[in-house]
């Protein structure tokens, strides 16, 4: 049997069709999950997409949280259960308390999209098995409110303990404290992260392929497990 | 007050109605009188001066307008032609294409992210309101001057407006235009173009068939936004006579949340089948979608207007008719269907309302509370409204304008000389690079974006499993318009045909957006008169009809008005996306040649105005069986992989071209002039029909064989390499230095 990953749709999802096209590249089957769902339908990982959940009226990701199905994530994701962020879904993970800190507005004001250059520092989550410490990938960056922030003592823990897993390189895009782009929690089992690597994984549409790794990392680490 | 019911206005004949305030003329009025047999009521006024207004009714355009039917090339490709919410292409494999280009450029002046976001809103709705998903948007852009107090107001909220709802609806937006000129700091353009993609059984019409039929509003609750904003807005000027700023609560507020889930909510009611007719609310709102879908139906309808979902409860049915409020959609549903309607509108949280139903009779009646506000035939408020002749002229300083050759300003004497315009051009605003802005853009989502900007043309991927795809690219330059508004319509047609050519897509349909001043003063009557006919002549000759579009007049403040702008975008197939055409140069060693023939052609040009603020003389000649013969080379070289990169040559002429094609790539070029040329010419000048293009060294005899048999002229101008742009024996300039000079420019403006 296929390896199954869950991407969930809240209402104002955009990137989510995109996460199914990396998680069907990758060679998984990706599998709808509804934001009203209760249950998970037996899928082997979660990918939170990118958008605007709920319009990101009141906060991004604040609402999101409170869905029923994010009830379910967070029990699960919290008994190991791979589950990865993206943007929007990175919101969602920090509002849920999976991940520590926030994002905030862009310290610029402005929406920003543009290829960015990322260092992964830690290679040995469940999103990022496939690479190796210290790679340096490329991948679209696209938000408007995507500082990361956390209090010097929380940035402090994070870096001590390996869970900053990805870094802006170049210019840091955002404002983003110690230019984290994205983090894990203690288990390596989630994952956030601003940037889209369901945006790269095919030369046609994307900077380069070097999202797939996110996609194949956790299908790798799924097989070996069963 | 009391409620102003059809028994009430019959037993009134002589009740005073604000019919002037309301924009109506007095033998429209009268007209509407006799139609009625009566005085209208209240709701009716409403109801006719809004679908009676320039935007609604397109009374001063029609007469003009209708020669993109009369002269429309005959095309197999052409499913759904102009008339309907947006034309439809079949692109083979069973796919149908839609799009539209329209204007939202008086409110986006008035409150720039409001304006320019709902203008975004707008297009998306035609577009599924024809039944297809909505895959990408575009945006042409026209503002005054670049360093302009103004333009700091308008163009920052514009662009964040587009971004903020554009990114937050999921459509990627892959290409555009942006152009200052002083001649739109109080009319700024703000045109926005949406492309969406169905299979052919999908495609829906506005129509409301079928007695018993329910109709449906849903989205959005309505509330006072937009009220009168089509008549009054879109059709005059923004002050009162004393000055003091009237209009402005005219403009209505998007929600783009809203909208994403109407179009997830709408493509699952097509896909259930449980949609007869759709019609989307935009400009006159409800007044606009009862007597669309009524007119094109078989019969009557009867609205039950007091179950209309309100944001306020105060509105009167005036206002609710009027209203503008966005993200709403109206459809007509078999009764059976109704319950699985609204449970799809549940599932997306999207309020539904049953307000009326389709009637054998042949009346559009509106109650209120039970009581009759309406009672007319949809047929004369939709489209049997007034159509004008107006008067038009060639303008007196047309002549001047024309002898005022470009030809005969002061040219660069020295070699040094020439350096320095090369960079005083590239860097201008209008030819610098736009990053500023179109970072603030998604064009990833959805993730089958091929090409965006800055490349010639958008590309989208519409079959993963056989890379189907399209291109579209929108274009338009005023200046050569004002020179010859006939060519110069012509040359926006041929500059978008030739942009989706170079991408290596053949180019299918058209669709326009037409900008004008006041169609009150004959000489821009006469600007709309050429530049339609010019516009219908060029398409029936390469065979791309027009499929649909939008007029905007009364783009004039006093009595200045715009140039003439018809911004023109063209649609593309390409069967296998993956041999798609970019405009970077990226090997060392390739041979970049010119395609067409280069005259001493500056009027209009972006020499002339960066370096002499000038505009005058004749535009840039056309000839549209060279621009076709051009896209077929172009096409046939992307299919047959012999060039690597294709530009194509518009304004700011070669260098320009090279510029982008070399700065993108990360690549030099080392330049010759070629015989017959002097460098300026070669550099500067806007001949059209023209593209550069590289070809690697084992396709040279291939390429230049197959130009020769096809009798396009093709010269070797150049070969890419080094770090620089070298023009031998005349200069050389760093790439570093191109780029740096390039995007310096709107940060610095801007932030």
């Amino acid at each position: 049997m296929s390896t199954r990953v869950g991407v969930v749709t809240f209402p104002g999802s955009l990137d989510d069709r995109d996460a199914q096209r990396a998680v069907r590249l990758a060679g998984a089957e990706p599998v709808a999950l509804w934001h009203r769902d209760t249950s998970l339908h037996q899928v082997d990982a979660v990918i939170l997409p990118g958008g605007f959940s709920y319009g990101d009226y009141l906060r991004c990701g604040a609402i999101a949280r409170f869905s029923p199905v994010m009830e379910t994530i967070i029990e699960q994701a919290r008994a190991g259960l791979p589950v990865l962020g993206i943007c929007n879904g990175f919101q969602v993970l920090c509002e849920s308390h999976l991940l520590p800190g926030a994002l905030t507005r862009n310290d610029h004001l402005h929406f920003i999209c543009r290829d960015q250059r990322l260092r992964v520092e830690n290679a040995s989550t469940a999103w990022t098995a496939d690479y190796t410490a210290g790679q340096e990938i490329t991948i679209p960056l696209k938000n408007g409110e995507g500082g990361y922030v956390a209090d010097e003592r929380t940035l402090d823990e994070l870096e001590a303990e390996g869970r900053v897993v990805f870094r802006y390189l170049d210019r840091n895009p955002n404002g983003s404290r110690r230019d984290i782009a994205g983090v894990t929690n203690a288990a390596g089992n989630v994952v956030g992260l601003m940037p889209h690597p369901e945006h790269a994984v095919e030369s046609l549409t994307g900077p380069t392929t070097d999202g797939l790794g996110f996609f194949t990392s956790v299908l790798k680490k799924l097989v070996a497990a069963s | 007050m009391t409620l102003d019911t059809v028994k009430h206005a019959a037993a009134t004949p002589d009740t005073e109605l604000p019919w002037a305030e309301l924009g109506l003329k007095q033998d429209e009025y009268e007209r509407i009188r006799a139609i009625l047999g009566r005085r209208p009521t209240g709701a009716e006024l409403a109801m006719y001066s809004v679908m009676w207004s320039e935007h609604c009714s397109y009374k001063s355009s029609k007469v003009h307008l209708k020669q993109f039917g009369e002269k429309a090339p005959a095309s197999d490709a052409l499913l759904v032609g102009i008339g309907e919410q947006a034309g439809v292409v079949d692109v083979g494999q069973g796919y149908a294409v839609t799009f539209k280009v329209e204007s939202h450029n008086h409110p986006s002046y008035v409150e720039p992210y409001q304006g320019a976001a709902t203008g975004i809103g707008g297009i998306v709705r035609d577009i599924i309101a024809m039944g297809a998903r909505p895959v990408a948007v575009m945006d042409p852009l026209r503002f005054g001057a670049a360093d302009h107090p103004d333009t700091k107001r308008v163009l920052p909220g514009v662009v964040a407006g587009i971004g903020g709802y554009g990114n937050c609806l999921g459509l990627p937006n892959i290409g555009g235009e942006v152009v200052f000129d002083d001649c739109y700091q109080g009319n700024p353009l703000v045109n926005a173009l949406c492309v969406g993609v169905m299979r052919h059984e999908d495609i829906h019409l506005a129509k409301a068939s079928g007695a018993g039929n329910k109709v449906i509003l849903y989205g959005a609750r309505t509330g006072g936004d937009g009220i009168g904003g089509a008549s009054i807005l879109a059709s005059e000027t923004f002050e009162d006579a004393d000055g003091k700023p009237a209009k402005r609560p005219a403009v209505q507020v998007g929600d783009p949340f809203q909208e994403k889930l109407l179009i997830e909510s709408t493509l699952e009611l097509f896909a259930q089948d449980l949609v007869v007719g759709i019609q989307d609310l935009g400009a006159a709102g409800l007044s606009c979608a009862t007597s669309e879908l009524a007119s094109n139906g078989s019969g009557g309808m009867r609205v039950e207007l007091d179950t209309v979902p309100l944001r306020d409860s105060s509105l009167s049915p005036e206002e609710i008719l009027m209203s503008e409020s966005q993200e709403r959609m109206c459809a007509v549903v078999e009764p059976e269907k109704v319950e699985r309607f609204l449970a799809v509108c549940e599932k997306w949280d999207v309020i539904a309302t049953v307000i009326g139903e389709v009637t054998d009779g042949d009346r559009l009646e509106i109650f209120w509370h039970g009581e009759q506000i309406v009672d007319v035939p949809p047929r004369t408020v939709a489209h049997e409204g007034p159509l004008l002749n107006r008067p038009f002229a060639r303008p007196a300083w047309q002549d001047t304008l024309q002898a005022d050759d470009a030809g005969a300003l002061p040219r660069p004497a020295t070699a040094q000389e020439l350096r320095e315009q090369v960079l005083r051009l590239v860097a201008s605003p209008n030819q610098a690079a736009k990053g500023w802005i179109t970072d603030q853009y998604d064009k990833y989502v959805l993730g089958n974006t091929v090409l965006a900007q800055p490349e010639d043309g958008g590309m989208i991927r519409i079959d993963e499993d056989t890379n189907l795809g399209v291109a579209i690219a929108t274009d338009g330059n005023g200046r050569y318009a004002k020179l010859d508004p006939y060519a110069g319509a012509q040359l926006a047609f041929a500059e978008s045909y030739r942009n989706v050519a170079a991408t290596g897509a053949k180019p299918l349909a058209v669709t326009d957006c037409l900008n004008f001043g006041s169609p009150e003063d004959p000489a821009v009557m006469w600007q709309f008169a050429e530049a339609t006919r010019g516009l219908a002549d060029a398409c029936q000759a390469l065979g791309t009809p027009v499929t649909g579009g939008n007029v905007s007049l009364y783009n004039q403040t006093g009595e200045q008005a715009i140039h003439p702008t018809p911004v023109v975008g063209v649609l593309g197939v390409i069967d296998d996306v993956t041999r798609r055409t970019p405009h970077a140069f990226r090997e060392a060693g390739q041979l970049v040649y010119l395609l067409g023939d280069t005259r001493e052609e500056f009027g209009g040009s972006a020499w002339s105005q960066v370096i002499h603020n000038h505009l005058g003389g004749l535009p840039p000649q056309v000839d549209l069986e060279r621009e076709r013969l051009l896209a077929e080379i172009l096409i046939s070289a992307s299919r047959d992989g012999m060039i690597d990169a294709a530009h194509d040559l518009s304004d700011g002429g070669l260098v320009q071209a090279v510029t982008e094609s070399a700065v993108a790539g990360g690549v030099g070029v080392r330049l010759v002039v070629p015989d017959g040329l002097d460098a300026f010419t070669f550099l500067f000048s806007e001949s059209a029909g023209r593209a550069i293009v590289a070809v690697p060294r084992s396709e040279e005899t291939r390429f230049t064989d197959m130009c020769a048999a096809r009798g396009l002229p093709a010269a070797r101008v150049g070969v890419i390499d080094g770090e620089a742009i070298e023009v031998q024996g005349a200069f050389g300039i760093p790439l570093a230095e191109l780029r740096a000079a390039r995007e310096a420019t709107l940060p610095a403006l801007f932030g």
